[in-house]
C-alpha cells in the first residue's frame, strides 16, 4: 500500500515536471546554452555569452550565402566577443523553420520576411526599426517595409531578374544566314523576341542547341519563376495603367500577354510542353550552363551557380521580360527586394540591442560591406555602400547598363500577391494548360477570381 | 517474479509514460485547443471559437472533399494490396527454400529508407519510364495514385511479410499435418486452418497499413506534391498546405487535422472490431 502511494506521488511529480518543462521552453525567456538551441553553425559554443551583453541569432533565408554569413558572424565575434549564431533554413522551408524556431526559448533575434504579405504573418513579432541607422542609411523609403509610421522591415538585398541569355550562342545565331537580328541588343520587344526564339527553335540543329528556352519546369523548385516572377509582368502593367501600387482586385487586362509569353516559353524549349511537370530548376540551370538553350528566365542570384557550372562572365547577358505591352522598348529589368530584415520584438532587450549593433556593423564596417557586396554579391540599398562597394556580378552589371541607358525598371509587384495559395493555384493552372489537361480559362479564373477570393480569405478573423 | 512486477511496475512504465505524455498526449491536447485559436506560433494563440472549423469546410474548390475520397480510396486499395502481397511472400518464404533469409532481408530493406528519399527516387524512376510515352507522373492524378501505390507496396510489403512470417511460424505443425491427412488440399489448409490462426497478425497488418494509408505524407509530398492542381493531394498534405497557404489559416489547418484524426480513429476502431471478431483461440 505504502509503495503504491509513493509511486503515485512519483508519477504525479513527473507529470507536473514534464508539463513545466514544456511550458518553460515554450514561453520562458531566452536562456543561453538552452538544450533546444539549434546546433550553431558557426561553431561557437552557445554557452559562452553572458546575458548582460546579449546575443544574436540570425535565421538566414538564402542557402546560397550560408557560409559567407557564418564567416562574417565569426569575424564579428572575434572582434567584439558577442556571439552571433547563423542558421540557414533549407531551400523552400524558411517559413516552416521560422515558425518552429520562434517557439524556442532562444528564438531568432533576426529573421526575414518576403514583403507585405509575409509581414502579415509576422507583424506582431517585428520591432519598429525607424530609430536605427539601418533605416536612416536606406537610400529610399521604398526599401523599407512600413506599417503606418512603423518601419517593420528593412531590405538588404536588391535583386534583378529577366531573361538571361547566352551571349555566345545568341551571337552565333546572329551570324547564321538570314537570322532575324544581327546583334543581341536588337531584341527590344516581344515581337522580336518571339521571332528570334521561334527561328532558333526551328534551326536548333544548325545552332547545336536543344531549344531556344530552357525547360519551363513546374516542379516546386522551379515553378516560382512563372507563377510568381513572370506573373509579375501582367500585374505590374495593370497596376501602372490604373496608377496603383497594390489592389484588392485584378482585372487581368494583360493576361493575353501573359499567355503569349508562356506559349513562347513552353513551345520553344528543350522539352515538349507535356514534360515540364517533371523538370526542376536544376534541370533548367544545367541546360543553360551546358549551352543547350539560349534563354533562361532567372535572376542575379543564379550568377554564382552559373559560374560554378563553368560559364564565363562574357557569356552572360540579361534581357527585360518583354510581354508585348505598349511602349515596352523603354522597359528595363525587373528589380526589387524580397529580403527584408526584421528584428524580433519579443527577444530580450539585450539581444535586441546586440542584434541592431550587429546589423549596423554589417552595413558600416569594411568587413561587413566587403562580405555583403563582394562575397555574397548583393546589391544593397544602403548609402554606406556607395564608397566603392559594388557587387561582383555580371548579371548585375547588365541590370546597371539598362538603368544607365535610362530604361524604366519594372518593380516587384508580385510582393502584393495576396497569398501562397494564389500562386499555387495559378501555377497549377499554368501546368495544366501546358500539358493540355486544362485550358487558359482556368488560368484566367485562378488569376482574376482567385485574387479577389484570396484577398478575402487572408483577412484575419 | 510476478510479485516483483506487481510491486515495481511503475518503474518500468514511467519512462514510456513520460515519453508518451511529452510526445503524444500534450501535443494532442495542444493541437485540439489550437484548432479553436488564431495563431502564428503555437505558444501565442487567441481563442476564436468554431471559426476555424467553418473555414476548413468553406473551401469552395472542394479540395478537402476531393482529398477525402481520394485518400479513402488509396487507403483501402493499399491495405488490400499490401497485405495480400505481404502474406503471399510470407507463405512462400516459410517454405523450405534455399537463401530464404536472404530473400526476407532483401524484401524488408525498402522499409528502412525514409519516405522523402523514396518519393524522390521513385519520381526519377517513374518519370524516366513515363517519358517514353511523353507523360509525367503529374500529367493526371491517376499516374500519381498508382505511383504512390507502387512505392507503398514496395516499401511496406516487406514489413507485413515479417509480421505474417512470425504469425505463420507460431501455427503448430500438427494442425496442417492433420488437415493433410484428412485429405485437405493446400488451398483448403490455407483457408480453413492457417488463415483463422493468422487472424491476430491480420488484425495488426491491416491496422498498420490502413492507418499508414490515411496518414501518408512524405511520399506524397516528394512524388507529386499534389500536382496537378492539388488533385493528387492526400489528406495530410492538404492539411499541411492549408496551414502554410495563407496568413491566418493556421487554425483552419489545425481544425482539418482534428477532423482527420477523428476519421482515422473511427475507421481504425471499426477495422479492429471487424478483424478481432474473427480471431480464434489456439
Amino acid at each position: 500500500m505504502e509503495m503504491r502511494k509513493i509511486m503515485a506521488l512519483v508519477i504525479a511529480v513527473a507529470v507536473l515536471l514534464s508539463l513545466a518543462v514544456i511550458f518553460a521552453t515554450a514561453e520562458g525567456p531566452a536562456a543561453p546554452g538552452d538544450a533546444q538551441m539549434p546546433v550553431p553553425s558557426n561553431g561557437q559554443p552557445s554557452g559562452q555569452t553572458g546575458n548582460e551583453t546579449g546575443a544574436v541569432y540570425y535565421l538566414n533565408f538564402k542557402p546560397e550565402q550560408a557560409t559567407q554569413w557564418e564567416e562574417l558572424a565569426r569575424e564579428y565575434t572575434s572582434q567584439t566577443g558577442i556571439s552571433v549564431t547563423v542558421m540557414t533554413a533549407a531551400s523552400d522551408t524558411y517559413e516552416d523553420t521560422l515558425r518552429s524556431e520562434m517557439e524556442k526559448a532562444q528564438a531568432p533575434t533576426l529573421f526575414q520576411v518576403n514583403g507585405p504579405v509575409g509581414l502579415r504573418t509576422w507583424r506582431d513579432y517585428c520591432l519598429d526599426l525607424s530609430g536605427t541607422a539601418l533605416y536612416r542609411e536606406l537610400k529610399s523609403d521604398e526599401f523599407a517595409l512600413k506599417d503606418g509610421q512603423e518601419v517593420l522591415g528593412v531590405a538588404y538585398a536588391i535583386e534583378t531578374y529577366g531573361l538571361i541569355y547566352n551571349r555566345e550562342l545568341l551571337s552565333q545565331y546572329c551570324d547564321l544566314p538570314e537570322a532575324v537580328i544581327s546583334r543581341p541588343e536588337e531584341i527590344t520587344n516581344f515581337e522580336t523576341l518571339k521571332a528570334v526564339a521561334e527561328d532558333i527553335q526551328a534551326r536548333k540543329e544548325e545552332l547545336g542547341v536543344l531549344g531556344a528556352f530552357t525547360s519551363a519546369g513546374m516542379d516546386s523548385s522551379s515553378d516560382w519563376r512563372f507563377k510568381t516572377h513572370l506573373a509579375n509582368m501582367p500585374i505590374y502593367y495593370e497596376y501602372r495603367d490604373r496608377g496603383v501600387e497594390v489592389s484588392e482586385t485584378i482585372e487581368g487586362t494583360y493576361l493575353d500577354h501573359y499567355r503569349a509569353i508562356w506559349d513562347l516559353y513552353i513551345n520553344n524549349a528543350t522539352c515538349p510542353p507535356g514534360m515540364i511537370g517533371a523538370r526542376s530548376n536544376e534541370d533548367a540551370l544545367a541546360e543553360f550552363a551546358l549551352g543547350e538553350a539560349v534563354f533562361f528566365q532567372n535572376g542575379t542570384w543564379v550568377y554564382d551557380s552559373l559560374i560554378q557550372n563553368g560559364m564565363e562572365d562574357e557569356q552572360l547577358g540579361m534581357l527585360p521580360l518583354y510581354i508585348g505591352a505598349q511602349g515596352e522598348e523603354e522597359q528595363g529589368l525587373t528589380t526589387g527586394s524580397e529580403n527584408y530584415w526584421c528584428v524580433n520584438k519579443r527577444a530580450s532587450e539585450e539581444d535586441i540591442a546586440a542584434t541592431i549593433a550587429f546589423l549596423e556593423w554589417v552595413i558600416t564596417s569594411d568587413e561587413g560591406r566587403e562580405a555583403l557586396s563582394g562575397d555574397m554579391g548583393f546589391v544593397t540599398p544602403f548609402r554606406t555602400f556607395d564608397e566603392g562597394y559594388t557587387a561582383n556580378n555580371a548579371l548585375q552589371r547588365a541590370a546597371n547598363e539598362y538603368l544607365e541607358a535610362g530604361k524604366t525598371p519594372v518593380s516587384w509587384s508580385f510582393t502584393t500577391i495576396p497569398s501562397e495559395t494564389w500562386k499555387n493555384n495559378v501555377g497549377a493552372a499554368l501546368l495544366e494548360y501546358a500539358q493540355g489537361t486544362g485550358d487558359w480559362e482556368t488560368v484566367r479564373s485562378a488569376f482574376v477570381d482567385g485574387w479577389a477570393a484570396e484577398v478575402t480569405n487572408s483577412q484575419r478573423p | 517474479m510476478e510479485r516483483f512486477i506487481g510491486r515495481y511496475w511503475p518503474v518500468f512504465v514511467l519512462p514510456t509514460l513520460l515519453a508518451f505524455l511529452i510526445g503524444f498526449l500534450v501535443p494532442f491536447g495542444m493541437g485540439l485547443y489550437l484548432s479553436f485559436c488564431d495563431f502564428t506560433t503555437v505558444s501565442d494563440a487567441v481563442f476564436v471559437g468554431l471559426n476555424n472549423y467553418v473555414r476548413a469546410f468553406s473551401d469552395t474548390s472542394g479540395a478537402f472533399i476531393h482529398s477525402l475520397w481520394y485518400t479513402t480510396l488509396f487507403a483501402i486499395l493499399s491495405t488490400l494490396l499490401i497485405n495480400l502481397f505481404g502474406l503471399g511472400i510470407a507463405l512462400l518464404l516459410t517454405r523450405p527454400i534455399r537463401g530464404r533469409n536472404l530473400y526476407r532481408t532483401v524484401l524488408f530493406l525498402p522499409n528502412l529508407i525514409g519516405g522523402i528519399v523514396l518519393g524522390w527516387l521513385w519520381q526519377v524512376i517513374l518519370n524516366g519510364v513515363l517519358a517514353r510515352w511523353g507523360v509525367t507522373i503529374v500529367t493526371n492524378e491517376w499516374y500519381g495514385f498508382w505511383g504512390l501505390m507502387l512505392i507503398m507496396l514496395w516499401q511496406q510489403a516487406g514489413y507485413m511479410m515479417i509480421i505474417y512470417i512470425s504469425g505463420l511460424t507460431t501455427i503448430p505443425e500438427e494442425l496442417s499435418e492433420a488437415a493433410g491427412i484428412d485429405g485437405a488440399s493446400p488451398w483448403q489448409t490455407l483457408w480453413h486452418v492457417k488463415l483463422p490462426m493468422l487472424m491476430p497478425s491480420i488484425t495488426i497488418g491491416t491496422f498498420l497499413t490502413l492507418t499508414n494509408g490515411f496518414k501518408l505524407f512524405d511520399q506524397n509530398l516528394a512524388l507529386t506534391n499534389g500536382m496537378p492542381s492539388g488533385r493528387s493531394e492526400l489528406l495530410a498534405l492538404n492539411i499541411y498546405n492549408t496551414f502554410y497557404g495563407r496568413a491566418g489559416w493556421e487554425g483552419a489547418g489545425q481544425a482539418k487535422a482534428v477532423v482527420f484524426c477523428a476519421i482515422v480513429v473511427g475507421i481504425a476502431l471499426l477495422q479492429l472490431r471487424l478483424t478481432q471478431s474473427r480471431e480464434v483461440q489456439q
